[in-house]
């Protein structure tokens, strides 16, 4: 009754659907109804991870272009844990902000929609438009605060940036379709390893073309300039959603165009991404020093670990390529309950995330400070955390490709991080606060997102053997 | 015998911390229970490492009481324990010197007690945890782990730079750590190279041919996260702070603990896994040493504050022990083990006393004491007891390692023992000073005369230390003789390297010769010299 063409997409459809009927139920609301919006999209969610478990090693593809691989359901099960825990942190944030919550529920599942479409599109075209899906999605949920001039600004700049962005990319699709006369992925591999372009300098441009355009998208060193002022301006659930799920779709349509498309030209590529990533470490980190603010911090903190992440690309062996996928899947959840935990002790006029408003926490809330510490030593790298496994992974891809100076200087700048890492558990733990602690009323729902976030955290820190391993088969279908 | 002792030494404090977590203290109420459950978990797991000492077979160098189960295969990484001789004696060391901590801190610790108590058996797990493991991505997880709670302990209950000393050790130490973590994947990844797998088995990498120009990169890397923790001379920077700013349980667990672990890496990891780089890089090492004996020395001779110069002293004892690792033969190494024990108890103990002097006066400068020996005899007497240890008075704990590491020193080159001779004496005069300046003469400070002696958990933290530092110098060979197979397993493999280099030499030298020969007797053959032909 069903065409097995259209099972590579059902997980993206669950999602679509589920961003409809929020549409729906927003839309025949009474006022001042409550309607449990929320639960619809987790529903979609909880679907689409059920979709992707079943369509497991089954290589699925639909109409050529979406190939529901190992690889793209690996993420595409990081992405919906992205949504859930998005969904559960907002619950409290969209009625506290009086936030409208089919529009901003409905843009989300959009924008998670897009970022699967992302993770399995096998066409560059259609990488193009689940970008643009996203990134529309995104710029809205970051201006969604209408009243708010900042979150304003931080759309609008982001808006631009990301249109510019756009145009490069197409522009590297342009090319690479009139060189290769395609814009499928794995018929530009075959084509481009069958014939020897390198000496057409044409292949550099689309090359760099793409390569700049993903840039945007992971926020690398030098096209980072809109993420700390987009990241401080939206509501902090936003730019946790934006900072992890974003990065998670380009990243894996990143390696995937890189990695498979064009593998042959990985010796064009390589070193410039190397020099990428160092500069995208060095300057995330060095820079993440010097902030005050902490959604400022985790921004250029977010930027380095981009850096990390492209460490892993440049190494490109087999373990270079499941580090990818562990550490997205590691990072995404540490960033995003650090984010959660920033948008719990907002309040509606006050957004409490300067460094000092987290003065003495540790003595008003000791539960949620302990478990922003977790996350906190877990974007640091140190052990038994989840960043940890991540970041040793990344680094062992990278020695056992032979880069050791990419590998220490990954290590020293995560030294670094722990430097500022540590300056919000300082004033956590060791500075008493002058003036009275706000009241901040923590709802069960965000706090299970929140405990759950921390166990997966620890268990992926301690026993990270299961979701290594599915790491290990996931890039073994397609690389 | 199937009880897995060594996982449960180090899992025991572990479950006690995550009991602690559920005990309800909101406002102090249960201050008392903590304290005692907390001392309890920490003698119950003292009682464990003394059972793994009665299981545990002095006679062979082997790694005994192994537990090993896959972790991440993957990658070759097991959950692998065991102990020899050397990592026995620290690990009953730490056992014996959490519940001595907790004692130091059972009144002075009065605000979040709970935490604190939780800290401190997180960080005995770590530290059983480092000694423990076989296995290097473990080591590194323990090592690495271990630096959270310290940080904590120094930032949230010490003194008043405790913020920058906590912030100053982390960083240091991860600084050096994390260039050991990079030589550690490149070590898997050479016996990769080799063998075909990955693999963080210890006494796999042991048997692993690593090239020369290599083994000086990781040398390095290993070293630098070693010497940092030990404090070797020019790294030793955060040592006085973080002493000086954490409490005293703190102190006396970083003193008496943390600081072996540096020189435990010499011994367990930088020296045996890379032989001939440490051949080559031993000499220099040697002379930072001895730099470091002598001008510990001399900084702590002029310290106005008690702490200070407990902490300073720590850095010159250590320079013996790098010293007798260095010399890298049995007495060198034997004495190096020995004075880290001794180290461990008696600074741990001029700490314990230091911070009961500062709890009553709130002071710790030595000019704010003078005559303390009429109004509290007890604690001097137990103050000299220590001292004159540390000191290295025969007899005593001191002595036997540093006389130990002397005669290694002077097996290997005679030069460095003068410079560490100096430093003993020198021990001597800034010990005794001190002494004399707290203790001696009349009571120059009127709060000063009505200091209580010792109170009755001060008692059950002192005895047991003088007790221990008697018998660790009346009966050296208890203690000798566990670590002996181990220590001579460890120094056989370093001078096997140095002779097969040696031998490589030679041979290399030989077949120059010969080529040597071999292309003149072709010279005369060509120049028309003409052999004599039969």
């Amino acid at each position: 009754m069903f065409n097995s063409a259209f099972d590579a997409i059902v997980p993206m459809t669950c999602v679509t659907l589920a961003a409809l009927a929020c549409m729906g139920a927003e839309a025949f609301r009474s006022r001042g109804e409550r309607m449990p919006i929320a639960g619809l999209g987790i529903v979609g969610l909880i679907g689409a991870a059920i979709a992707s478990a079943l369509l497991w090693n089954r290589n699925a593809a639909s109409f050529g272009v979406i190939v529901a691989d190992n690889f793209g359901l690996f993420v595409t099960l990081v992405l919906v844990a992205v949504g859930v825990l998005t969904i559960m942190f907002s619950s409290q944030v969209v009625n506290r902000d009086g936030i409208p919550a089919g529009e901003y529920y409905s843009l989300v599942l959009f924008a998670i929609a897009g970022m699967m479409m992302m993770a399995t599109a096998n066409d560059l075209l259609v990488i193009f438009i689940a970008l643009e899906i996203l990134s529309l999605a995104v710029y809205v949920l970051t201006g969604i605060r209408r009243e708010d001039p900042r979150a304003t600004e931080a759309a609008f700049k982001y808006f631009l940036l990301g249109a510019f962005s756009s145009a490069f990319f197409l522009y590297g699709i342009a090319f690479t379709f009139g060189l290769t006369g395609s814009t499928r992925l794995d018929r530009i591999g075959s084509y481009l390893a069958a014939q020897s372009l390198s000496d057409n300098p044409l292949i550099l441009v689309a090359l760099g073309l793409l390569l700049v355009g993903f840039s945007f998208k992971i926020s690398a060193v030098p096209f980072h300039m809109w993420t700390p002022d987009a990241y401080e301006g939206a509501p902090a659930i936003v730019t946790g959603f934006m900072s992890t799920g974003v990065k998670a779709a380009a990243f894996a349509a990143f390696a995937r165009v890189f990695l498979s498309a064009f593998e042959p030209f990985s010796a064009d590529w390589a070193p410039i991404v190397w020099v990428i990533a160092a500069a995208t470490m060095i300057l995330g980190t060095v820079v993440g020093v010097a902030q005050t603010n902490l959604k400022r911090m985790l921004a250029y903190s977010s930027i380095a670990h981009g850096g990390y992440l492209l460490v892993g690309l440049v190494a490109a062996n087999q373990v270079g390529k499941a580090a990818i996928l562990f550490y997205l899947a590691a990072y995404a959840i540490t960033n995003l309950a650090a984010f959660g935990v920033i948008a719990l002790l907002g309040s509606r006029d006050q957004a409490n995330d300067e460094l000092r408003d987290y003065a003495g926490l540790w003595y008003s809330h000791p539960g949620l400070s302990a478990l922003m510490t977790v996350c906190l030593l877990s974007l640091g790298g140190l052990p038994p955390t989840a960043g940890f496994i991540g970041k040793w992974y990344v680094f062992s891809a990278a020695v056992s490709a032979g880069y050791y100076g990419l590998a220490i200087i990954g290590m020293l700048t995560s030294v670094i991080s722990v430097f500022f890492y540590l300056r919000v558990v300082v004033m956590m733990y060791m500075q008493e606060r002058g003036t009275e602690a706000p009241k901040i009323h923590v709802t069960a729902v965000s706090m299970a997102a929140l405990t759950v976030a921390i166990v997966a955290i620890v268990y992926l820190g301690i026993l990270p053997t299961q979701v290594l391993n599915l790491a290990a088969q996931s890039i073994a279908t397609i690389f | 015998m199937n009880v897995p002792l060594l996982s449960i030494s180090w899992l025991l404090p572990v479950a006690g911390a995550v009991l602690l977590l559920f005990v309800g203290n909101a406002d102090g109420r249960r201050n008392g229970l903590i304290r005692w459950l907390t001392l309890a978990v920490s003698i119950a797991v003292f009682a464990v490492t003394l059972a793994i000492w009665a299981s545990f077979d002095a006679a062979s160098p082997e790694f005994q009481l192994v537990e090993r189960r896959a972790w991440i295969p993957a990658f070759g990484i097991d959950y692998y324990v065991g102990i020899d001789g050397i990592s026995l004696l620290l690990v009953v060391l730490t056992g014996f010197l959490t519940p001595i901590a907790l004692l130091s801190s059972w009144s002075s610790i009065d605000r979040k007690v709970k935490e604190f108590s939780i800290f401190i058996l997180v960080l005995e797990a770590a530290m059983i945890g480092v000694f423990l493991s076989l296995d290097l991505f473990l080591f590194y997880v323990f090592w690495d782990a271990m630096l959270i709670p310290m940080y904590f302990l120094i930032g949230v209950w010490g003194y008043d730079q405790r913020i920058y000393a906590a912030i100053k050790f982390m960083l240091y130490t991860m600084a050096g750590s994390v260039l050991m973590l990079v030589a550690i994947l490149g070590l898997a990844y050479l016996h990769m190279a080799a063998n075909g797998s990955y693999s963080f088995d210890l006494l796999k990498l042991y048997t692993l041919d690593i090239a020369p120009n290599t083994q000086f990169w990781f040398f390095l890397a290993f070293a630098v996260a070693f010497a940092i923790k030990v404090p070797l001379f020019p790294f030793h920077t955060w040592l006085p702070d973080a002493h000086v700013q954490a409490p005293t349980a703190g102190s006396v667990i970083l003193a008496g603990v943390l600081l072996k672990m540096g020189t435990y890496g010499f011994v367990r990891f930088a020296f045996p896994l890379f032989p001939a780089a440490a051949t080559y890089f031993a000499p220099g090492i040697a002379v930072l040493a001895v730099i470091g004996i002598i001008y510990g020395a001399l900084v702590a001779m002029v310290q106005p504050d008690m702490k200070k110069l407990v902490a300073y002293s720590s850095v010159s004892h250590l320079g013996f022990v790098v010293l007798g690792i260095c010399a890298m033969n049995v007495q060198g190494v034997q004495g190096a083990v020995y004075q880290m024990l001794a180290h461990g108890v008696s600074t741990g103990g001029l700490f314990l006393i230091v911070g009961m002097l500062s709890d009553r006066r709130h002071t710790r400068l030595i000019s704010e004491f003078g005559g303390l020996k009429k109004v509290v005899p007890r604690l001097s007497a137990a103050f000299l007891i220590i001292t004159l240890a540390s000191i290295g008075l025969p007899g005593l704990n001191g002595f036997i390692g540093e006389f130990l590491i002397m005669l290694g020193a002077f097996r290997w080159d005679p030069r460095y023992v003068v410079g560490a001779g100096l430093g003993v004496i020198l021990s001597a005069v800034y010990m005794l000073w001190m002494f004399q300046r707290v203790y001696d003469g009349t009571v120059t400070h009127d709060e000063n005369r009505t200091l209580p002696d010792l109170l009755p958990h001060e008692w059950s933290s002192v005895i047991p230390l003088c007790a221990v530092a008697l018998v660790m110098g009346v009966f050296p060979a208890v203690f000798l003789k566990p670590m002996e197979p181990a220590v001579t397993r460890i120094v056989e493999r370093l001078q096997n390297t140095q002779t097969l280099r040696v031998k490589n030499e030679m041979q290399n030298a030989k077949f120059k010769m010969q080529t040597i020969r071999a292309s003149q007797q072709v010279g005369e053959q060509r120049d028309g010299v003409h052999p004599i032909v039969p």
